[in-house]
């Protein structure tokens, strides 16, 4: 507070770019937060909603074993692997070698392709032998949730190849970032995801 | 400060559908949501006027439209008419007004966002005329019912279209809610402290967030939904064999449901805030009491849900729990309410049409919070459930949300937004009329509640105990069909007001302290030309300042120096 009578030079005018309020943190970082946040819930929900039916249905052990744990552990690896790009990816971008944030890039929507073929190979060798989504508690449980991650996965990717695409035009590492952590929160979704049906 | 010399500079040429169609710019976008609102309420209006002659008078509709007209009733006036005038229409205006921006953080996906709402509000409407019929399962879209084709018209295509139209219209509130809230925190202008903002701009950043939290849940629920419809799983089907959980759906929808009420609920008592601390000349009577409060009510928002589902068949000791959280909620809105109308005391009030229908809506609104009382505690509910006690209670809290707060709004901004005005006298009749009319229709729905007339039954007079109470049907149709006249003509007027009312060259013509009354009327593209404005002390210092100024604006517009300002 200020004394009575005593006035501060009144300022006339502002350079441009100094007419806001300090934050520190880029736009484009918080409001992808902000969409990660969502995110969080959406799947949250879904996989809360799958572990309510889970406690209260008998024969999940059952089911389970009629699931391919191998092609699923080769899509954990790939996945992670896909992060590791992505993080190698976010490093070059914030060293300015955009050619090499490119390429990691490049490598991780990769990954992606990889994983979403893996599970296309897997669900139509399931539905061939007769597991379709209707068949009981576990089944549409399974479907539905790897489903929906599945196609978050393939998100992830096109969101991916679409930096890839945009950095060769505008430098952004905050693109980068934003892309990276959207292939991190898909990865670590399914980390929860490949306990809850495939090693039960 | 005139408009010439401030919007000279940017003038840039470009195509009409650039300009009004796909544009990018905070204000169109808002007022193509306000006017897509406006719309769709004439569409729920219609809807709930044939249903409301059916009432008075059964046969008027078949069965099966009754239940849909119902149905897309609710789910119209809540998902496209109240979000899209609170939310899109209110936020996308003013938001960068109120804190000295130039546009929203993502002006791009702003324009996608009010897209994807168009696109949502057309498969809506597409949705009454597939094979099958509309979707006719409540607004609530319970199951078993609304999974079961075979049982339920319009559980096929129309529960189909109806969850794709929901869908989008919740996408692009998010992405709404992701501009609104990164718009606040990084572009407020120099001096516009987190404590300096309008409460207005407090509240819708409260509403998106608790939205973006509430509403995911329900995507996830909706997902299961689809799939139960179409490929025959039964996450909430119970027929022979099916371990469906009903009560899931419940879960996942209150979980949404209740916070969403609040989520056009903060907004309107922003709204609310502004239109008191003007035409009162007032300063807030407590600004932190306020802001405090409803950050408590949003945290509360997600320990009510199952309020909703005392007669569902819960555990009785969760009932205890949810019916105490409950009347909790209640502090810190009577909280809230408390220092409204503590902020009209003493003040020199202005009976403008927009102070009218604020002091309308906060009074009914009181009515409102009161009703949900017996609503929230388990016993009296039992009773209450499913009558039209319950009609009549959130006719008194979401109307006065929806239309009363909404018209306040609109009338107290309409001068900025189109640099027009609206009639002063029609406005101060629409607003006395629209309140008689709405209590003509709501408030005896209390008393068909009490007598314990279930809601959403097609006609009373198939039910002996209820046929001595037709004549109150009667009432409620007739104060309908006068309400809804009175809007029709408001929105012929509105309409007019756009194109040919009174100009209004003058800035602030309410003479009120937020930053949006420094731009000219309208603002124009990027709002500030070679300004931008400064904020120097908080956002409602009125009657401060001796006998001829009784107010004080919030800032004042500096000159930039450097390059003309781009974006």
């Amino acid at each position: 507070m200020k004394a009575e009578g005593v006035r501060e030079v009144e300022i006339q005018e502002i350079q441009i770019g100094q007419e806001y309020e300090k934050v520190g943190i880029p736009f484009q970082k918080i409001g992808f937060w902000i969409f990660l946040a969502g995110e969080i819930v959406i799947l949250g929900g879904i996989v809360a909603s799958v572990i309510l039916f889970r406690l209260s249905y008998p024969h999940w052990f059952e089911e389970s074993v009629h699931t391919n744990a191998t092609i699923a552990f080769i899509n954990t690896l790939v996945l992670l692997t896909g992060s590791l790009t992505a993080v190698l990816s976010h490093q070059s971008a914030f060293s300015y070698n955009w050619g090499k944030a490119q390429l990691f890039l490049g490598l991780t929507a990769l990954c992606g392709l990889v994983f979403v073929g893996l599970k296309f190979v897997e669900y139509s060798r399931e539905i061939h032998h007769g597991f379709v989504p209707s068949r009981n508690v576990f089944w549409m449980s399974y479907y539905t949730t790897t489903g929906l991650h599945g196609l978050h996965v393939l998100a992830g990717t096109l969101i991916i190849f679409g930096v890839m695409l945009y950095i060769k035009k505008k430098k952004v590492p905050e693109a980068v970032e934003n892309a990276a952590l959207y292939w991190h929160f898909v990865d670590i979704v399914w980390l929860y995801i490949f306990p809850l049906f495939y090693l039960t | 400060m005139g408009g010439s010399n401030m919007s000279g500079e940017h003038h840039r040429e470009e195509s009409f559908i650039k300009r009004y169609i796909f544009s990018t710019d905070h204000k169109v976008i808002g007022k193509q949501y306000l006017i897509t609102g406006i719309v769709m309420a004439i569409f729920g209006g219609v809807l709930a006027l044939f249903f409301r002659i059916n009432l008075a008078n059964p046969g008027f509709l078949s069965h099966e439209q009754y239940n849909a007209f119902v149905t897309l009733h609710g789910a119209i006036m809540f998902f496209w008419v109240a979000m899209p005038i609170l939310l899109g229409g209110f936020g996308n205006v003013l938001i960068p007004l109120m804190i000295g921006a130039r546009d929203m953080a993502f002006p791009t996906l702003n324009m996608m966002s009010y897209w994807t709402f168009f696109l949502s509000a057309v498969i809506l409407i597409l949705s009454m005329f597939v094979p099958g019929g509309a979707f006719s399962g409540g607004w609530t879209v319970y199951p078993p019912l609304s999974a079961n084709p075979e049982v339920l018209i319009g559980a096929k295509w129309g529960a189909n279209l109806f969850l794709l139209a929901l869908a989008f219209e919740f996408a692009s509130m998010l992405m709404g809610g992701v501009n609104f809230v990164t718009t606040v925190l990084t572009m407020r202008v120099r001096g516009l402290t987190f404590m300096r903002l309008p409460i207005f701009i407090w509240m819708e950043v409260i509403a998106s967030l608790v939205f973006l939290f509430s509403v995911a849940p329900l995507i996830a629920g909706a997902l299961m939904l689809l799939l139960d419809i179409n490929l025959g799983t039964h996450f909430f089907r119970v027929e022979a064999g099916k371990a469906g959980d009903p009560i899931l759906w419940q879960h996942l929808f209150w979980f949404f449901g209740h916070p969403e009420v609040y989520v056009i609920l903060f907004p309107a008592l922003g709204i609310l805030a502004e239109v008191f601390t003007t035409y009162a000349r007032r300063p807030i009577f407590s600004y932190k009491t306020f802001v405090y409060a409803n950050i408590v009510a949003a945290i509360l928002s997600f320990l009510v849900w199952a309020h909703h589902q005392f007669v569902a068949g819960i555990n009785t000791i969760s009932a205890l729990g949810f019916s105490i959280t409950t009347v909790l909620i209640s502090v810190p809105f009577s909280m809230s309410l408390v220092v409204l109308g503590l902020t009209l005391a003493g003040g020199s009030i202005r009976f403008t049409p927009a102070f009218l229908f604020g002091l309308f809506a906060f009074l009914m609104f009181i009515i409102g919070g009161l009703t949900g009382l017996p609503l929230g505690a388990v016993a009296s509910d039992i009773y209450f459930h499913d009558t039209y006690f319950v009609v009549a209670h959130f006719h008194y809290t979401v109307f006065t949300i929806a239309v009363l707060s909404s018209l306040a709004g609109i009338y107290h901004w309409f001068p900025k937004m189109f640099g027009r005005r609206i009639n002063y006298t029609f406005g101060k009749w629409h607003a006395i009329l629209t309140l008689v009319f709405y209590n003509g229709f709501a408030f005896p729905a209390f008393f068909l509640g009490l007598a314990g007339h279930p809601r959403r039954y097609y006609s009373a007079l198939e039910l002996g105990y209820l046929q001595k109470y037709q004549w109150i049907h009667e009432l409620m149709t007739i104060s309908t069909v006068l309400l809804l006249a009175t809007q029709v003509v408001f929105i012929f007027v509105f309409f007019y007001s756009i194109f040919a009312g009174e100009k209004e060259t003058e800035p602030n013509p309410w003479e009120s302290t937020t930053l949006e009354w420094l731009a000219p009327s309208p603002p124009p593209h990027l709002n500030w030309g070679n300004f931008a404005p400064l904020v120097e002390r908080g956002p409602y210092e009125y009657a401060k300042n001796g006998k001829d100024i009784d107010f004080i604006p919030q800032g004042r517009l500096v000159k930039l120096k450097g390059e003309t300002a781009e974006k």
